[in-house]
């Protein structure tokens, strides 16, 4: 089937080519950051992971929410998404592809990677992170590649990929909580340092991968012959309703843990990032914006008119993409760093190199992910011509 | 029916073929009668004196790799520091205080076989040798 | 002559195997040559502990010109280098005020020596330490004589250590170090770019039987000892002397006391 990906409109080659150049692009600023080290980045002692690991979380994230689609359908016969099962699982494929690479950029000492294979450590996080989103990313290409070959020759998927299908809905959620295991165990790191974490990580990979999901199914509604349906999008922006509204619920009972119990070194973290700290605050913005758009989210979500109007739809997807993004990709890591334990204020801003390598990786997930999907939409197309 | 007999595309298929055998034997046609001569690495005086190594010149000519491998992890994973050789005698595992101790001159010395091998081990990234004061 | 690819590819792959089966065995055999292993052992003078500690004495700590050479002593010995830029820095033992040090402690009403003391801060060599809890290949680990150790050889430069170090102890090299040491020490090794690296307790030293360097050149106000012989001095002095510790609620266990 691969060579679907080979034939394609103008359209298709020309999004592709732009994808190589950003590609491209990426991987020569990547070079100098080989030769140069991470200083080309904007991380320093004090803040020592920034935007690549926060590309990587909220990429888990959107990567987990393909069991937004499998569990109803595998588990409780939701017949309509057996129609876009394959697009959250080549969404997964795609994200946790860019959450392997954003790793693998972010390392000081990338040609050591193995040593964590070589030497494994089953009290580190870090270990089972890798051991989970490595299989996470076999289990979707060979369910999904799988499922959809059986889908074209119009035969039953064969009797053992079931076991694996049942098998990736935990592991989906496992991944996120294994990386929100990364943060949340840390004593010295207040901010992070909460139970609320794996399911607020949980929350918001729920609404930010199927709102993801549904804009790419207009997407391909409009620019290919196949419609992943109208009750599907429905459907899905009712998980993705339900899902920022408990985001946001969780984000408000850590505010009230927070400032009700009135501790300095707990309400430093949140005053850092919405309000500012010694003079410091250049999250603050994004911070306020991020909770905006979640809010107008919610509100366009949870109104019947609004959610049902496709137009509307698409508009609170995107507020509830990007404001998710904003509290994982940019707020949290922050967050959790500033102040540094001995109760500096160290800034973080990312660096023009770090945004272009960055941008290199999405590109390359969105590379995967056009390829993959214009495998299964060409598969669909054949059948439903 | 297929024609089992028949080569399709016989000329683009032969020309593919000659081209791919050229880029592959680059290396070797393109350096005929260039041959590299073989290394000598040059004795510094201190290693003249000395007259033995640590191990039989043949076997730390092959097994330096591994016994420099197995220092690192000793050294620093098992804190013992201290080498005693087949011969009796004792060293510290150190490859800039002892290796180059005696082998002072990285350039006419530890340069002279990697370079021919074409081999950049990463080992001086860290430690200091002692030609760097120069 | 009528052959399909595949049975060609199955021979083909066998007589492959079948090729490279003998020159693979007899790599391993050689490997199983070995005579004799070799003997490794410690210095005989080497100091040992079953768990190092410091008390640090801070009425004894009062000149800039003493914290000055503490400092540079450790930074010199262990070719650590310096940076312009603060975001790069990389430190294994600097001075703090004492709402930094110790900040669960409200420092409104602190006595006027410890409001006006600098205090040096360096990796605690904790008992429970986090950050080797948290390194995925044990680059970091906890030595039997507690100090807490850095394989520079094995770190992958992941930093998830300096995310989980409680203290801040830990720095990293964000470029190549080499150009800004001051004056290297032929003795030790630099790092290169891309690995993790603190106060390793002066462990090279320690095995020549010596104190660590910013002990030695502390003048009496560092105490340096094995925290587990009742017999050494540093019991003595924590017998002695009320010393409090960097966030002990934390549970990790810090070795480094403060007489404040």
């Amino acid at each position: 089937m691969l060579e679907k990906a080979l034939k394609g409109g103008v359209k298709y080659y020309v999004w592709m080519l732009l994808l190589l150049c950003g590609i491209g692009t990426g991987v020569l600023f990547y070079l100098w950051q080989l030769s140069f080290g991470l200083g080309i980045t904007g991380m320093s002692r004090d803040v020592s992971w920034g935007f690549y690991i926060a590309q990587f979380t909220f990429l888990v994230g959107v990567a987990a929410s393909a069991v937004m689609v499998v569990l109803p359908y595998y588990l409780h016969n939701y017949k309509a998404f057996g129609r876009i099962t394959i697009l959250g699982e080549f969404l997964a494929v795609a994200s946790v592809s860019m959450c392997i690479l954003f790793i693998f950029v972010d390392l000081g000492q990338p040609m050591r990677i193995l040593n964590v294979l070589l030497y494994p450590t089953p009290n580190s996080v870090l270990f089972w992170d890798m051991i989970v989103l490595n299989g996470y990313l076999v289990l979707n290409i060979v369910v999904g590649w799988q499922v959809l070959e059986a889908e074209r020759n119009n035969v039953a998927p064969a009797a053992w990929l079931k076991p694996l299908i049942y098998l990736s809905i935990p592991w989906a959620v496992s991944i996120h909580t294994v990386t929100a295991f990364l943060y949340c165990g840390l004593p010295g790191r207040g901010f992070w340092l909460t139970a609320i974490l794996a399911p607020r990580f949980l929350s918001s990979a729920f609404c930010a991968g199927p709102a993801l999901l549904i804009l790419l199914c207009l997407v391909i509604r409009k620019m290919t012959r196949f419609d992943p349906g109208k009750e599907q999008i429905l459907s899905l922006s009712k998980i993705v309703a339900y899902a920022i509204c408990i985001n946001v619920f969780f984000f408000l009972c850590e505010i009230f843990v927070v400032f009700y119990s009135q501790i300095p070194e707990h309400m430093d973290h949140i005053k850092y990032l919405f309000a500012g700290l010694h003079g410091h605050g250049v999250l603050v913005p994004w911070m306020w914006a991020s909770m905006s758009l979640m809010v107008l989210a919610i509100i366009l979500l949870v109104v019947p008119a609004c959610r049902k109007n496709e137009q509307v739809l698409a508009v609170a997807c995107v507020c509830v993409f990007a404001g998710t993004w904003i509290d994982k990709g940019l707020g949290m890591i922050s967050g959790g760093f500033v102040p540094n334990p001995l109760h500096h204020v160290v800034e973080y801003i990312p660096t023009i190199p770090e945004i272009i390598i960055s941008l290199g990786v999405w590109a390359t997930g969105f590379f995967i992910l056009t390829a993959l999907y214009k495998i299964a939409v060409s598969v669909k197309e054949e059948l439903h011509a | 029916m297929p024609n089992n007999k028949q080569m399709y595309d016989k000329g683009k298929v032969l020309a593919g073929i000659i081209v791919f055998l050229v880029i592959t034997t680059f290396p070797f046609w393109y350096n005929r009668g260039k041959a590299a001569p073989v290394p000598e690495p040059k004795l510094t005086e201190k290693a003249k004196a000395a007259k033995e190594c640590i191990m039989p010149k043949e076997e730390i000519r092959t097994e330096h790799m591994q016994l420099l491998d197995e220092w690192r992890y000793t050294v620093v994973r098992d804190a013992k520091r201290v080498y005693v050789a087949a011969s009796g005698k004792e060293y510290l595992m150190s490859l800039s205080n002892t290796c180059m101790d005696c082998h002072s001159v990285k350039s006419e010395f530890c340069d002279r076989c990697h370079n021919y091998s074409n081999v950049a081990p990463y080992c001086w990234d860290c430690h200091i040798y002692p030609e760097e004061k120069k | 002559m009528e052959r399909s690819r595949r049975s060609f590819l199955k021979i083909a792959g066998i007589s492959a195997l079948g090729i490279g089966v003998k020159p693979v065995l007899d790599v391993i055999a050689e490997q199983h040559d070995e005579a004799v292993e070799p003997i490794v052992k410690k210095h005989d003078n080497a100091l040992t502990a079953k768990r190092w500690g410091m008390v640090i004495d801070t009425h004894k700590l009062q000149s800039e010109e003493l914290f000055g050479k503490i400092i540079n002593a450790c930074h010199h010995t262990h070719n650590v280098p310096e940076f312009k830029n603060k975001l790069h820095e990389i430190k294994w033992i600097w001075l703090e005020e004492f709402q930094h040090t110790f900040p669960s402690i409200d420092a409104e009403y602190i006595s006027d020596h410890a409001r006006s003391s600098h205090f040096l801060t360096l990796c605690n060599h904790c008992e429970n330490p986090p950050c080797v809890r948290a390194c995925p290949t044990k680059a970091t680990f906890k030595r039997p004589d507690g100090i807490v150790m850095m394989d520079f050889h094995r770190c992958i430069g992941c930093r998830f250590c300096m995310a989980a170090c409680p203290y801040g102890s830990r720095s990293f090299n964000f470029r190549d170090p080499r150009p800004f040491i001051k004056e290297q020490n032929p003795k030790f090794p630099t790092r290169m770019k891309g690995v993790v690296e603190k106060c390793n307790f002066c462990e090279e030293r320690l095995a020549e039987g010596k104190p660590p360097a910013c002990v030695e050149v502390s003048e009496g106000a560092l105490v340096f000892g094995d925290l587990d012989d009742s017999d050494s001095e540093i019991r003595q002095v924590l017998k002695e002397n009320y010393t409090i510790r960097r966030k002990p609620e934390l549970g990790a266990g810090p070795n480094i006391f403060y007489i404040v």
